[in-house]
């Protein structure tokens, strides 16, 4: 992924920022430039807190080029607190122990040992939570 | 829009073609169509394919591939939507010729993807998904998949076994068709020890890539019986959408693209779900063969597996599918397979396809092709013609 993409995508990676519908009060993740439910194009940014619940999940065998030395690894769909659903690589957890409805939290990690260009990539990944009411 | 037909069609064998380059591949396909239409040219020709760029390092395919079919001259593009650009160029092809731009229109799709490292080519597959939200995460084409599979095994609190049923009549069909990759049975046993791609997606559960190139011609209904007595009419060709990213829809188990898709297509066809005699469906994978059945209307939701236990989607069904063995068995070359489906359901309304696959008197037929985990769906319905 070329630098500029990835630094255009830094307030995603680092924050979880999505957008806020002014209109319909809607909270998209990722941003949008307009509302998918009430079509507005006044939208606010609108970081999200970044606790949810597993939807689904996968544990991958054969990596795409670049992730091939991080086999077995999980990927799953997590439903955020405020709505927006994301795709996030799982981490800190047993693969067997995977469970849909499980509770995650975000947290920052690599994402990739080597991107296209030798930069290291950052980003959001999820774990079970661990200290519960924190 | 005038009514359509297809009076030609073109398949190349579906495998590894390591000593035949893309324009080559499509070459073949594009003037067997021609040969079967006897004609000896068209005025348009749409090529369906996902993945030149990446793996041939090849664009600007129309126009390449129209001159090395010496058709150079004519009106030549290339259209892409993933997995779905075969039928998204037949789409092409049929409003070219229903606005009456065009009288004989060629919707050929190609691909070739086997000869690159493994990892290259799961990599650029994994394009039709999001790339800056899905891919990063590390996910592959086979992995969204495995998220759809693992949610339906929750939800409808199926056992995994249960989806054996459609990859083995896939190569129990295959085993008939000689452009077919797979040509061999496989068992539940089989099926039950095949290694994990991606869990719960094991190796009998996905189709294989391939290469492959297939082909029809278009023109208008009413050339079609002065030119020719095996051509089929063309009653629908139409596309719905859906988000591309899987986790920007609220439920997973329904493929809204296909619900959408297949509204269109029935209600432009005049035809009710009842009258439809087979069913050439997108199973990529197992589980998209349920939800491709359960989102059309064909089997409840939840039910696409109970319905195939029965046996309603076999040979001898109520509604055959992948009669020519499918993505899974005949093989995905992913922007070539929409053609193969529609070129497949044309044989079978000709009556010639190969014994014992031929649907008895079938006169309507389905084919529906998926353009990454249900974005794009391309649904056509074709009839056989009446004296
Ligand atoms: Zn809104």
């Amino acid at each position: 992924m070329s630098l500029a993409r990835h630094w255009r995508l830094r307030d995603q990676r680092y924050r979880l920022e999505g957008t806020a519908c002014d209109d319909c009060g809607t909270i998209q993740f990722p941003p949008r430039p307009l509302c998918p439910n009430c079509r507005s194009r006044t939208l606010s940014p609108h970081p999200l807190d970044g606790r949810g619940q597993l939807i689904s999940y996968t544990v991958l065998y054969q990596a795409p080029a670049g992730f091939e030395a991080q086999i077995p690894y999980a990927v799953g769909i997590v439903e955020l607190g405020e709505g927006p659903r994301l795709t996030a690589m799982l981490t800190d957890v047993d693969l067997d122990a995977l469970q849909i409805g499980m509770s995650l939290e975000m947290t920052i990690r690599k994402l990739r040992s080597d991107g296209d260009d030798g930069v290291i990539q950052y980003g959001y990944k999820f774990r079970p939570v661990q200290f519960e009411g924190a | 829009m005038k009514e359509l037909a297809i009076i030609g069609i073109g398949q190349t064998p579906v495998g590894e073609h390591w000593a035949v380059g893309l324009r080559d591949l499509a070459t073949e396909a594009i003037w067997a169509a021609l040969d079967d239409a006897g004609l000896d040219g068209a005025d348009a020709l749409f090529v369906g394919n996902m993945l030149s760029g990446e793996m041939a390092q090849q664009a600007h395919l129309g126009a390449l591939i129209a001159d090395h079919a010496a058709l150079a001259g004519i009106e030549a593009v290339k259209v892409e939507a993933a997995c779905g650009a075969a039928a998204a160029a037949l789409r092409q092809a049929v409003l070219a010729v229903g606005s009456g731009a065009a009288e004989v229109a060629v919707a050929v799709g190609v691909e070739k993807l086997t000869e690159q490292p493994p990892a290259d080519t799961t990599a650029a597959l994994a394009m039709a998904a999001d790339g800056d939200y899905e891919l990063p995460m590390g996910l592959s084409f086979v992995g969204v998949g495995a998220l759809l599979m693992q949610r339906y095994l929750y939800e409808h609190r199926v056992p995994k076994e249960a989806f054996a049923r459609f990859p083995i009549q896939a190569h129990d069909n295959a085993q008939h068709n000689p452009h077919a990759m797979f040509r061999s049975p496989i068992t539940a046993q089989q099926y039950a020890d095949a290694k994990m791609i991606a869990s719960p997606i094991n190796l009998l559960d996905s189709s294989p890539i391939a290469d492959g190139a297939a082909a029809v011609v278009v023109t208008t209904a009413e050339r079609a019986r002065r030119l020719s007595d095996r051509a089929v009419r063309l009653l629908a060709c139409e596309v719905g959408t859906d988000t591309v990213a899987l986790h920007d829809r609220a439920d997973l188990l329904w493929l809204k693209g296909v619900e959408r898709s297949t509204k269109k297509a029935l209600a432009r066809a005049g035809k009710r779900h009842e009258e439809i005699d087979l069913f050439e469906l997108h199973d990529a994978f197992s589980v998209i063969a349920a939800l491709s059945l359960e989102s059309a209307g064909f089997a409840e939701r939840g039910c696409g597996l109970c319905h195939a236990q029965r046996g309603d989607f076999g040979r001898g069904g109520r509604l055959p599918i992948a009669t020519m063995g499918g993505l899974k068995a005949r093989g995905h070359p992913v922007g070539a397979t929409g053609l193969y489906q529609v070129v497949e359901a044309t044989l079978q309304l000709r009556g010639e396809a190969p014994e014992p696959l031929q649907i008895p008197d079938a006169r309507v037929a389905m084919a529906q092709n998926i353009g990454g985990s249900g974005a794009t769906v391309v649904t056509t319905i074709l009839e056989r013609m009446e004296g």
